[in-house]
């Protein structure tokens, strides 16, 4: 049993700190650290940063152009991203679509997309959820069928985040209906550019625009867009769904999240003296810190498993769900600690009169809405929970 | 970066796992545990020979571990069988006994019983509200108090006392002889005593003692938490076993979703305390230890009690009887929060280290 990280993991973290320090564009890290929405140009920057470092596909094979890195390493990179207040990357074409192809796509379709996802040629969307095809995705009803050398889609998808910048977007659709509902289903990737694609947005609960429906209407693609064999997409389905899991507590974000919330109540007064120094704030802070603290270890303990058996196990999940938790609590207390402050409209209020502690708290309040979704996408903690019930307890 | 136990400890693992397995069945426990003087002699000798004790000490104090993981791993091994045998004042007594660096070849061999009395009544927890008072005497001291909740009292040859001692604490032995000990048994099984002290002779063992009395309860609360993860475990896992055989509207009740999660929630909570109960035992001894200490003890509280009080529910009335094992085992999960600081107490301390 030993918690120390190896010398060659501590130079690493060095590695990547002084990296962070000197090639994340302030500019970045502050729109990251005000919690507002990034733009597309900002996402593409960063991007291309961290591709010219060949630091971009950390899932990767070194074969296709990955890092090479152990669980721990990417862990240490993603912890340390965090702490930095660098662009969460965004994760559809790099450990999404990526990894698929790596394992189930053609070498032609290997060779063509993966280079264009690194360099940025090609911003991918997920077309997964449908209105009628939430927890139970295995419903969905977008059809895809055979007319000599195309598919022809007709269908919706929504949630489909970010799908205004997106080039392309990989959907799952049904191609045979008179099958079981699992084994109709096929991997299809479709260039948005299509005629008869309309992407229509979808404004979220804090007035955010991140996610989008997507509608298909006699969308035509070559058949040879499909991906593994016809009618096995529920397959590639789940490996997306639990292949890559490293990061899926959020330890980052939530020891970012416990920073903000400490430096917010410390410069708070209530009844004359800091927040943080009300017992009833304190209690709750402490508790979730202790939560938070206990993650950490968990979440080590999990990466070494999936280092020593080679792939994450179900206990991803349990990740999943208590990580999502213990994240949420805390954007409460920082919306709590701002109190009256949080309440503004972002934008409303412009003259730097809401600034507190290291952050600029004028987005508080919209990212404690906004991260609700966290424990609702991905799977939602319940299905999380119906995961663990099958696959640990068995029942 | 390693998470696996070592192979002495595993080997110490599997050794005490077995042997309690083997010697300690629950039916044997409810029978010892709750009749005077509280435990089995017979296997308390058989876990000392297996060298329990000796895993506690470091080498340079005559033992054989002594680090936060030996005592973790001889505890959870406890906690799983929960076994009553009054471990716990030796280790304690063994951290005290290293800090003065005195002999401790009487307790790692058995010879010698130890409890170690820092509870009162008005102080259940805090150090620095220790009432009991220390008196020179002629070429020793007198002590004067009451110590509470001694465990392992009943059966403790000598009682290492924390008093007051000139401006700060002190630790005395006590020659069990020579103060008014009243033994009891304890809701949970086990058994303590009260210790009246009205001018008892008594010996300086550690003078300035409150970092030693620190390091005692931090090494306490690992093996309490180690104790209570061995111990949920075993509930979580008899609770699973009977939602698959459990039956009523004609399935069994584990195809009920909403025990289903339940069940999730409680392993959770689990894997949470046993990765805060690592981080404790990875602490102990430095400069942090008392910090994760609390935040371990705290997180062991509150999940503790989620899984005592779940494992019931979920079982219905069954587990609400004396002769079914989860009844013995929420016993001990509930009651161990009142043992070196509970939930409250813990959170409390958290917080002491936040300020503007």
């Amino acid at each position: 049993m030993d918690l120390s990280y190896s010398k060659e993991d501590q130079a690493f973290r060095d590695e990547v700190r002084a990296f962070l320090a000197e090639h994340l564009p302030e500019e970045i890290s502050s729109a990251v650290r005000s919690g507002g929405e990034l733009t597309k140009a900002m996402m593409e920057e960063w991007h291309a940063i961290l591709n010219s470092r060949g630091w971009l596909a950390t899932i990767w094979p070194r074969e296709f152009g990955g890092p090479g890195w152990s669980p721990v390493q990417k862990h240490i990179f993603e912890e340390e991203c965090c702490r930095a207040y660098a662009p969460r990357i965004v994760p559809f074409g790099l450990n999404m679509l990526g990894p698929v192809l790596i394992k189930f796509g053609s070498k032609a379709q290997q060779e063509h997309y993966l280079p264009r996802i690194l360099d940025g040629t090609d911003w991918w969307c997920q077309g997964y959820s449908e209105p009628g095809a939430g927890s139970d995705l295995a419903s969905l009803k977008t059809k895809a069928e055979r007319d000599g050398d195309e598919w022809v889609i007709n269908g919706q998808k929504t949630w489909t985040t970010l799908g205004q910048h997106a080039d392309w977007i990989f959907c799952l659709c049904r191609t045979d209906p008179d099958a079981k509902k699992q084994e109709g289903i096929s991997f299809i990737l479709v260039d948005m550019n299509t005629l008869g694609i309309e992407v229509r947005p979808i404004k979220l609960i804090e007035g955010g625009h991140e996610v989008n429906e997507v509608f298909f209407t006699d969308v035509r693609v070559p058949i040879g867009n499909l991906v593994g064999e016809e009618n096995k997409g529920w397959t590639i389905a789940k490996f997306l769904l639990t292949h890559e899991r490293t990061g899926i507590a959020g330890v980052g974000f939530s020891i970012q999240a416990l920073e903000e919330v400490k430096a917010i109540a410390c410069s708070t007064m209530r009844g004359g003296k800091p927040l943080i120094e009300d017992p009833l704030f304190a209690a709750r802070i402490a508790q979730a810190e202790i939560d938070l603290e206990a993650m950490k270890i968990t979440n080590l303990r999990m990466l070494f498993k999936a280092q020593e058996q080679g792939a994450p196990g179900p206990e991803t999940s349990l990740l999943k769900i208590k990580g999502t938790v213990i994240n949420q609590e805390l954007k409460d207390l920082a919306r709590r600690a701002l109190g009256p402050a949080a309440a503004p409209f972002p934008g409303h209020v412009t003259e730097g009169n809401l600034m507190f502690g290291p952050a600029d708290t004028e987005h508080n309040a919209a990212r404690y809405f906004n991260n609700r979704k966290t424990s609702i996408f991905g799977g939602s903690n319940e299905i999380q929970r119906n995961i663990v019930t099958k696959t640990m307890l068995e029942l | 970066m390693d998470f696996n136990l070592t192979e002495d400890r595993q080997m110490l693992a599997d050794t005490l796992g077995r042997f309690l397995g083997e010697q300690y069945p629950v039916e044997h426990r409810i029978k010892v545990a709750y009749d005077a003087p509280y435990h089995d002699p017979a296997l308390w000798d058989q876990l000392v020979e297996l060298g329990a004790l000796y895993a506690l000490a470091p080498e340079d104090a005559g033992g054989m571990g002594g680090s936060g993981f030996d005592i973790s791993v001889v505890f959870e091994a406890l906690g799983k069988a929960l076994c009553p045998e009054p471990v716990l004042g030796a280790l304690m007594a063994s951290r005290l006994l290293a800090a003065a660096r005195a002999d401790q070849e009487a307790l790692l061999t058995g010879a010698t019983k130890y409890a170690v009395g820092i509870t009162e009544i008005d102080a259940p927890y805090e150090l620095d509200q220790i009432a009991t008072v220390a008196t020179a005497k002629g070429d020793g001291f007198t002590l004067s108090g009451r110590k509470s909740t001694v465990y392992g009292g009943q059966v403790a040859d000598i009682v290492l006392v924390a008093a007051k001692h000139g401006d700060g604490l002190g630790v005395f032995a006590v020659n069990a002889r020579d103060a008014n000990v009243t033994g009891y048994g304890m809701m949970d099984g086990g058994g303590a005593a009260e210790v009246l002290l009205d001018d008892t002779p008594a010996t300086l063992v550690v003078a300035d003692a409150a970092a030693a009395l620190q390091d005692a309860v931090n090494a306490g609360i690992v093996a309490l938490c180690a104790e209570a993860v061995g111990a949920m475990e075993v509930t979580h896992s008899i609770t699973v076993d009977y939602l698959k055989q459990r039956k009523q509207f004609g399935i069994p009740i584990g195809k009920f979703q909403v025990l289903q999660h339940r069940a999730v929630d409680m392993l959770t909570e689990i894997e949470q305390a046993r990765s805060i109960t690592i981080k404790a035992a990875a602490e102990l001894g430095g400069a942090d230890a008392s910090k994760y200490a609390s935040m371990a003890k705290n997180m062991i509280g509150r999940a503790a009690r989620l899984v005592a009080e779940e494992s019931i529910q979920m079982h219905g009335g069954i587990a609400m009887t004396w002769e079914y094992a989860v009844s013995h085992y929420a016993k001990r999960l509930i009651m161990l929060d009142a043992q070196l600081g509970d939930t409250d107490y813990h959170l409390s301390q958290v917080m002491k280290g936040y300020a503007a």
